[in-house]
């Protein structure tokens, strides 16, 4: 029987696995699939919550936080361009210009 | 009647405002006259107040606001137009009238001459507060106004160089004005805890709710406060050993001298005495303490005006010497007989320090007696000034220190205090042969001055005509005397001789008399023809243990200043510098540190960010486990 502890299993690997990419990957793309990951692995997580308790709400904060990854993609890949046509290149090391 | 009383103590601060703003231009004649004008108003005001309280016997009471309203502690800014406000406003307001009127011809040559109406003016405002109060909170707050302003005028020249005491026993204005404020901080400390000491155990400040709660006080108490009160009153009058300060604030202009120094501020230690005389007589060791001390510093300052050379220190220690005799009547009880004398007093000092001033403004400030002489001939008025003063000074009849003084020697032997007696008597022989020592060395016998090339000349008719007041009230006040005990007497104590001392009153006063007789004839057969300086006697030892004032200013320097400072460099070295600030600088340093060795962090790469953030994340997560399993 899957219960909701694999649910949850599943879903904080998941998060871990966007969270590694966040940490490790140089490409900015790359980033923003691994960002993209984080958030999916979150909404595994609420649809299973939700289900378990028998309230809707954490469904809807699932279909809130894809309707936000959407127009969020929408937004960054419009930077993405814009930065990729300024500097013709996507990698974090390039873009480090803010040297403190 | 209330306007009045605003009026009459408004007016100077409107003066003080209005000479404030033209402080920095140039010398301007109406301001002075204004300034005057305002200051006559509040003379007239204060006359029609006594002339209404005399008649109709009615004190008035006037509270203009609520001024400290915190818990329990409720001080309003009252006033009290009574028999002894009343007298002190008059006396106030008459003698700083002259004085500004005065001032007009000598500050005729000063590029400050506006803003020391301003300084001026300011006083006398700060001391109406001082004796109008009907607490001892605005009282304290006029005390610490007359302070702050006498500091102002001492110090008005405060650009005259500064000169130890080694060099020029005159010192310098500055040096002066922060020795008066300085000793002045030292007494007031004893007055505050006088006042704290009154309103923890009576909860309240107002005159009359203190004095009616004062039976049920334990004695410990109030000789406490009693004594803690006559501490501030020791360092406003300049009492013993608080005393240095007030020779030194001749530095300060003649008028300040003559308004502040001899006249009204000074006496605001007796002042607080006669006010606070329910307090004193329930204190009968405090007030006998009071009364030796005032007699002792009676005889100590006559003493050193005998030799002293300086024309206004020997009116200074003069002032010094009768505000002892002032304590002494105050100390036995005596309260009206020493408000008198206060009174009397501030109308021939105040004379005799403007006549001082025509002199150093004839002789270009020189004030050695000895380079002066015969200068009666170019300066008729202000020999006569200055002679009439001296004689009410000495108590000769029938001018107003004969009433007034003999009076206080009267209370002396009436108490009883026979050795206090015989001091005051030959102290009343001392003042006679120090104030005619004075007038002859200045006035009479050779004219020493021609040496120096100085052309003497008399001072400006309005400023003879302006003392006129104050000589005409030095020659006949003492005749108001009863009167005025009558008058004052509703509010204060009477005091009456006993049926012994009045059998023997005719003969107390031919003592008093002939001392002081025989001190002016003393004088005269030394004096009058001439300086024959005796090497002899300026060498004794006595003649210079005088003269330096019995060394008191050297042995304060020794024993207080050096001392004193050399512990206040150590606490600067040791404590300021390496605890104090040392701390503050090194929570700076470590604040720098951290951002200097933090700042390697800003690499401008968004993937270490992106990595610190998870730190961040990682040690929030542990430490909410960490405190989940605490809880």
């Amino acid at each position: 029987m899957i219960g909701l502890s694999h649910y949850l299993i599943v879903s904080a690997i998941i998060f871990s696995i966007g969270l590694v990419g966040v940490l490790r990957r140089r490409n900015l793309l790359m980033l923003f699939f691994a960002t993209e990951v984080m958030l999916n692995a979150v909404n595994i997580a609420f649809a299973a919550i939700s289900h378990y308790y028998n309230d809707l709400t954490g469904q809807m904060f699932a279909f809130f936080i894809i309707a936000i990854a959407a127009s969020e993609v929408a937004v960054g890949l419009g930077i993405l361009i814009v930065l990729y046509k300024k500097h013709g290149s996507l990698d974090l090391d390039d873009l480090a210009n803010m040297r403190g | 009647m209330e306007n009045l009383v605003y009026i009459a103590l408004f007016a100077p601060f409107a003066s003080s405002l209005f000479a404030a703003l033209f402080g920095m231009s140039e010398r301007q004649v109406f301001v002075g006259v204004v300034a005057s004008s305002l200051l006559a108003i509040s003379f007239i005001s204060s006359v029609l107040l006594a002339i209404n309280l005399y008649t109709t016997g009615n004190v008035i009471h006037v509270t203009m606001m609520d001024w400290i309203s915190a818990g329990d502690l409720k001080i309003p800014f009252g006033f009290v137009v009574d028999q002894v406000s009343v007298t002190m406003m008059t006396v106030v307001t008459l003698v700083s009238t002259v004085v500004h009127i005065y001032s007009i011809g000598y500050m005729d040559h000063d590029k400050s001459f506006n803003r020391f109406f301003s300084y001026l003016s300011a006083f006398v405002f700060s001391m109406m507060i001082l004796v109008m109060s009907d607490n001892f909170a605005g009282l304290f707050i006029g005390w610490e106004g007359v302070g702050v302003c006498s500091w102002l005028l001492i110090g008005f020249w405060y650009h005259k160089a500064d000169v130890t005491r080694e060099e020029n026993p005159s010192i310098s204005p500055s040096w002066a004005a922060n020795e008066a404020f300085i000793m002045n901080r030292i007494a007031d400390l004893g007055m505050l805890i006088g006042l704290f000491v009154i309103y923890w155990n009576t909860g309240s400040l107002q005159y009359d709710e203190v004095f009616a709660q004062l039976p049920y006080l334990s004695e410990t108490i109030l000789n406490t406060a009693a004594f803690a009160l006559f501490i501030g009153a020791m360092g406003k009058s300049a009492q013993f050993p608080l005393h240095t300060w007030l020779t030194d604030a001749m530095e300060g202009p003649t008028p300040v001298s003559a308004l502040i120094h001899a006249a009204t501020m000074v006496t605001a230690g007796v002042f607080l005495v006669i006010r606070a005389n329910p307090l004193f007589a329930m204190t009968p060791e405090v007030s006998f303490f009071i009364a030796s001390l005032g007699t002792f510093v009676a005889f100590f300052a006559a003493s050193m005006a005998l030799v002293n050379r300086d024309l206004k220190r020997i009116i200074a220690f003069s002032t010094l010497s009768q505000l002892g005799y002032m304590f002494a009547a105050a100390g036995l009880g005596a309260y009206w007989i020493a408000l008198f004398h206060l009174a009397a007093h501030a109308f021939f000092k105040a004379l005799l320090f403007l006549g001082a001033g025509n002199v150093m403004h004839a002789m270009h400030d020189e004030l050695d007696i000895f380079k002066m002489g015969g200068l009666k001939k170019a300066m008729r008025w202000t020999w006569a000034y200055m002679g009439l003063a001296s004689l009410a000074l000495a108590g000769i009849f029938p001018f107003a220190g004969f009433f007034s003084k003999d009076a206080i020697i009267e209370t002396a032997f009436n108490e009883g205090t026979y050795v206090l007696w015989a001091v005051l008597v030959l102290t009343a022989g001392m003042t006679a042969f120090y104030s005619f020592r004075q007038v002859f060395l200045t006035f009479h016998g050779d004219e020493r001055y021609k040496e120096f090339g100085i052309h003497p000349h008399e001072m400006y008719k309005y400023v003879l005509i302006a003392m006129s007041p104050l000589a005409i009230l030095a020659m006949v006040a003492g005749f108001g005397m009863h009167g005025y005990e009558a008058f004052v007497t509703n509010l204060l104590p009477e005091y009456h001789m006993s049926e012994h001392t009045h059998h023997l009153v005719i003969w107390l006063t031919l003592i008093v008399s002939a001392f002081a007789i025989s001190g002016i004839l003393l004088a005269y057969v030394k004096y009058a023809k001439g300086l024959k300086r005796d090497e002899k006697l300026e060498n004794s030892f006595a003649y210079k243990l005088l003269a330096n004032q019995y060394y008191i200013p050297q042995l304060y320097e020794e024993f207080i200043t050096k001392p004193y400072k050399i512990v206040s460099e150590v606490f600067w070295e040791k404590v300021d510098l390496k605890i104090v600030d040392a701390t503050v600088d090194n929570i700076a340093k470590a604040l720098y540190k951290t951002g200097d060795s933090t700042r390697s962090m800003q690499t401008g790469n968004l993937s270490n960010y992106l990595n610190w953030m998870a730190v961040g994340g990682v040690v929030l997560l542990v430490i909410a486990a960490i405190s989940a399993m605490l809880v």
